[in-house]
């Protein structure tokens, strides 16, 4: 039988934490005895009554903590010294326990609350968002940038570090991600599957992850970039990097991109990253551009298209057949008022708005007004003031400055939708209602009333984008806009797409 | 360049920004914590550039060091003396004052007063009238306490002929010093100078001060960091209760007052006078933890403050890797509980040394300990706790001798940090009594302060520009 001791100085323990460390210790196999007590004076006669006041311990002073072990072999006995000094130097204590009202006012304390968080999610104003953004990074949390107003030059440090640390750097503007099956900010809830998508538009990732929904399959990761990444000072980044980690991600087989068209650089890297994966992989820059020929890769501009190909790729790999093709709305062209001409598209979703002007550019061969037009002579010099053919986005700054975005408050959309309609050269209004997180709880319920009492000759179309697992359901809304009187769509380009056919039959037949 | 790498499973989120987004992910079941943020001073978004990370790598190293010192220190109760003789520096013609430094003319009314008393009390002065003549003639020198290795409460006034408490740091083998406690009502450290006053301060010289320095010289000495580590345990946070402290103090004391006894009636009054004081152990509470961030001082590049302390006038504080150099701003007046029959108007502006309990990882630090005084933060436990949490987001570490029964005895927050004090706008809370602005009339209130921001913002500028 070996008997060890130790004093530990000045360590002042609860008693109750002292005989725990004590419990843990006698059950170490090999140890007998073994107790952590303060060595007073009534506890040295305790430790005396069970032969355990050794000569070691004899020197100790009232307020020292003293440890003694009896234990078969000197060896178990220095392991149990060593595990009593572990138990009494453990650092105790919650790092901010589930039921205490706390308040933490910065990045560390939230995120040791989380036991370490994984990802930090920053919607504040921008001029601060960059040095929270770097905090989280040095922190080791991803980021997703919902802010804007961010410095090119601060975007472009935080994605080095980003890329150096091998974190997420989503952003700056970075409304949608969905990681690890969670939807982030404005998301949809979409099922988990095998598809991966890097996307430098919200609104184009919302529309392609619900598309996939659509035709039955699932997201792997959605990553976004923020709208700058492509950018000849950003150099693509986030982009490279999230297509790296997509292309050796097991349970990717697919993979989307969307996005403006990046810089030529970019894009030069972008090819040569595709051309050595084998992976499927659809590309949308949402414009009609010349693209290198890359055998797996496929391209289009359209957002519906993007998600069916990327769809038929995977069934491809996997031997599915599907039998039968996704549901088709019967379209029953409505006739349009008799002298109106005009098609009015009030936008929340940036990205769907652009993608109307190009659908309208193949069907007409020239653009329509647009706030959002780069062509110079289509550019609405008053976004208020709405003349032939319009395509408005709503999300542009001129409309959210001081004021919530249009997804979330549909106020000003009601009204200028009850402008246009006052318009006698009104014919058509198309809009977009996107739901799931972030997104309006209930927009049937401020559209409802409105499209209710619109005149019956102004025809409205709505492409209503979520899934029926979002908050506010899809499939519920389409039903009730549609007892409003709106004909509803579920995919933005088959919207798009009728509302023009309706134009041109309108026009044709005037 | 490293592999981008996703953990598995849902992302734990902390959401900066839209209370909506933390809701949304709260109701996909997601572990999400949300930052009460508040943007930063404009003085750190000025600084940016100056904090570079190389900065603050050598920031983080020097604070490493300065926690582990205090971490390391030992305070024990030695002795008892005379200021006179033991205070470094001490003359005939100095009165220590609390906080940073000031001269008569700026001085509050409760310092005035007990200046006043302090000159009467020495015999310097037969009436308060030529006692306030000789303060303000220029024959009387003041310094801070802090300057001169001592601390005093509230106005914190110590004079030659006082007996104080040394407390010896083991580990460093440095010294504080400490009066003896005079009680609640009217007492000289409120600014009271009345015949009662100095009839007990002569009392104390008399009786009390011999009594204690036998029984202490008896057992040698007293483990304040046990005692004060225990008394955390029974709910008080040593600064505005004590009565656990004092409880545990007696217990130690009273055995060798009797075996080291010369007379009956006077070791039952000293016993009694200290049994009817809750706040005497404060007086042992504030030189302990002085005795452990003294020997932390001029670490150069550590932003961890070592004195936060009050005048009355002025707030100050010092840091370690700034020297013996102040930084002050206006003391502001608490917004406490008053006593019946006083407001807010009869306060004086924050005044004393005992902010040193808060700079040493207790008092408002460690609120949450000492559950019964919560109806000075809210009224509820949680909010006590909300206290101590929030301070855990300033400092640099956490003490490993101090612990916190109500968060599973975690170490109390320890270290205050000026560049977290700084980038997360939030200033240290401290637990007060408050003095009424007129000299002589004592205490009119109690409660929890904050700190003014104003010296924080001058060492983070001045840490910068080293």
């Amino acid at each position: 039988m070996e008997v060890m001791a130790k004093i530990i100085k000045g360590k002042y323990l609860d008693s109750v934490k002292l005989m725990l460390v004590s419990k843990a210790l006698r059950e170490m196999s090999g140890v007998s005895d073994a107790v952590a007590i303060l060595a007073t004076k009534e506890n040295r006669e305790i430790l005396a009554a069970t032969e355990m006041l050794v000569d070691e311990i004899l020197d100790a002073a009232e307020t020292d903590l003293v440890i003694v072990v009896k234990a078969a072999t000197t060896e178990t006995a220095e392991k149990a010294i060593v595990q009593a000094d572990e138990l009494i130097n453990a650092p105790s204590g919650h790092k901010g326990s589930g039921n205490v009202a706390q308040s933490l006012h910065n990045l560390e304390a939230a995120s040791n609350s989380l036991n370490k968080g994984d990802l930090c999610l920053i919607s504040i104003a921008g001029k601060y968002a960059a040095v929270e953004a770097d905090k989280a990074l040095e922190l080791g949390l991803h980021v997703m940038l919902f802010s804007d107003n961010v410095s090119l030059e601060d975007e472009l440090k935080l994605k080095q570090k980003a890329v150096a640390k091998g974190l997420l750097m989503m952003g700056p503007d970075c409304g949608t991600a969905i990681i690890n099956g969670v939807p982030l900010a404005f998301a949809n809830k979409v099922p988990r599957g095998n598809i991966g998508i890097v996307s430098a538009s919200g609104t184009g990732l919302q529309e392609v992850s619900v598309g996939l929904a659509r035709f039955h399959c699932g997201v792997s990761q959605a990553f976004g970039t923020g709208g700058r990444d492509g950018k000849k000072e950003i150099g693509g980044i986030m982009l490279l990097a999230f297509l790296d980690y997509l292309i050796n991600d097991a349970q990717t087989q697919v993979i989307v991109l969307i996005g403006k068209t990046p810089d030529t650089i970019v894009l030069d890297k972008l090819w040569q990253q595709l051309a050595i994966t084998a992976k499927p992989v659809v590309v949308n820059f949402l414009t009609e551009i010349a693209i290198p020929n890359i055998p797996n890769m496929q391209y289009t501009s359209s957002l519906d298209e993007t998600a069916e190909l990327a769809c038929a790729a995977y069934n491809k790999l996997n031997n599915i057949i599907i039998a039968t093709k996704a549901e088709e709305t019967t379209i029953v062209f409505n006739a349009i008022g008799k002298g109106s001409k005009y098609i009015r598209g009030l936008y929340s979703g940036g990205t769907l708005c652009y993608e109307a002007l190009q659908l309208y550019h193949q069907y007409f061969g020239k653009y329509p007004f647009s706030n959002i037009s780069t062509e110079p002579e289509y550019k609405m010099a008053d976004a208020w003031h709405s003349e032939g053919d319009c395509f408005i986005d709503l999300g542009a700054d001129d409309f959210t400055v001081g004021r919530p975005h249009p997804m979330i408050d549909y106020s000003l959309r009601l009204k200028k939708m009850q402008i246009e309609a006052k318009d006698p050269d009104t014919a058509i209004i198309l809009i977009d209602v996107v739901l799931g997180y972030g997104a309006h709880p209930d927009p049937a319920s401020e559209l409802v009333p409105v499209i209710a009492a619109l005149p019956k000759d102004i025809v409205v179309v709505c492409h209503v984008l979520g899934t029926k697992d979002d908050p506010q359901n899809v499939e519920k809304q389409a039903e009730q806009l549609a007892n409003a009187g709106a004909i509803v769509f579920t995919a933005h380009h088959k919207a798009v797409v009728y509302a023009l056919e309706l134009l041109k039959t309108g026009r044709n037949k005037a | 360049m490293k592999k981008l790498n996703l953990t598995v499973g849902k992302p734990k989120i902390v959401n900066l920004g839209l209370d909506s987004f933390a809701a949304d992910l709260h109701l996909q079941g997601v572990d999400v914590a949300q930052v009460d943020w508040t943007p930063p001073l404009d003085i750190a978004i000025q600084m940016k550039a100056k904090y570079t990370d190389k900065v603050r790598a050598e920031i983080t190293l020097a604070n490493d060091k300065a926690l582990a010192v205090i971490n390391q220190g030992k305070p024990f109760l030695v002795g008892m003396g005379l200021a006179r003789d033991l205070i470094p520096g001490m003359q005939e013609n100095l009165i220590l004052h609390a906080g940073p430094p000031i001269t008569w003319a700026k001085m509050c009314g409760p310092m005035r007063g007990a200046v006043i008393g302090a000159l009467l009390y020495e015999g310097r002065a037969d009436t308060p009238e030529t006692a306030e003549k000789l303060a303000a003639s220029g024959e009387i020198n003041y310094a801070p306490c802090h300057e001169h290795a001592a601390v005093g409460p509230m106005a914190g006034i110590i004079s030659p002929s006082m007996p104080v408490f040394v407390i010896h740091n083991e580990t460093f083998d440095n010294y504080t010093y400490a009066t003896q406690n005079e009680g609640l009502g009217k007492v000289l450290r409120y600014g009271a100078y009345g015949t009662e006053v100095i009839t007990r301060l002569h009392w104390m010289d008399d009786v009390l001060y011999p009594t204690l320095q036998r029984a202490i010289k008896y057992l040698g000495k007293i483990d304040l960091q046990s005692l004060i580590a225990q008394a955390l345990h029974m709910g008080d946070e040593v600064h505005n209760r004590n009565r656990a402290g004092t409880s545990l103090l007696i217990r130690q004391l009273a055995p060798a007052i009797l075996k080291t006894m010369e007379n009956v009636q006077e070791s039952a009054a000293v016993l009694d006078f200290i049994n009817g004081n809750d706040h005497f152990f404060l007086n042992l509470s504030m030189p302990a933890c002085k005795a452990v961030l003294d020997p932390a001082r001029n670490i150069p590049n550590s932003s961890i403050a070592l004195v936060m302390a009050r005048n009355g006038t002025e707030f100050g504080i010092q840091l370690s890797g700034t020297g013996d150099k102040w930084f002050t701003g206006p003391a502001l007046v608490p917004d406490a509980l008053y006593f019946p029959g006083y407001s807010k108007a009869d306060a004086n502006p924050d005044i004393g040394d005992s902010a040193i309990t808060e700079t040493g990882g207790l008092g408002g630090f460690a609120i949450a300990a000492a559950p019964a005084i919560v109806q000075f933060v809210g009224g509820c436990a949680n909010d006590a706790l909300s206290y101590t949490l929030s301070m855990y987001e300033i400092c640099y570490g956490e003490s490993t001798n101090y612990q916190i029964p109500a968060l599973d005895f975690r170490g109390t927050p320890l270290g205050i940090d000026v560049l977290k004090v700084i980038e997360n706008n939030l200033s240290p809370v401290i637990d007060t009594g408050v003095a009424h602005k007129n000299p002589g009339i004592g205490q009119v209130g109690a409660g929890v302060v904050k700190a003014p921001m104003e010296p924080f913002i001058k060492a983070y500028q001045a840490l910068a520009e080293l």
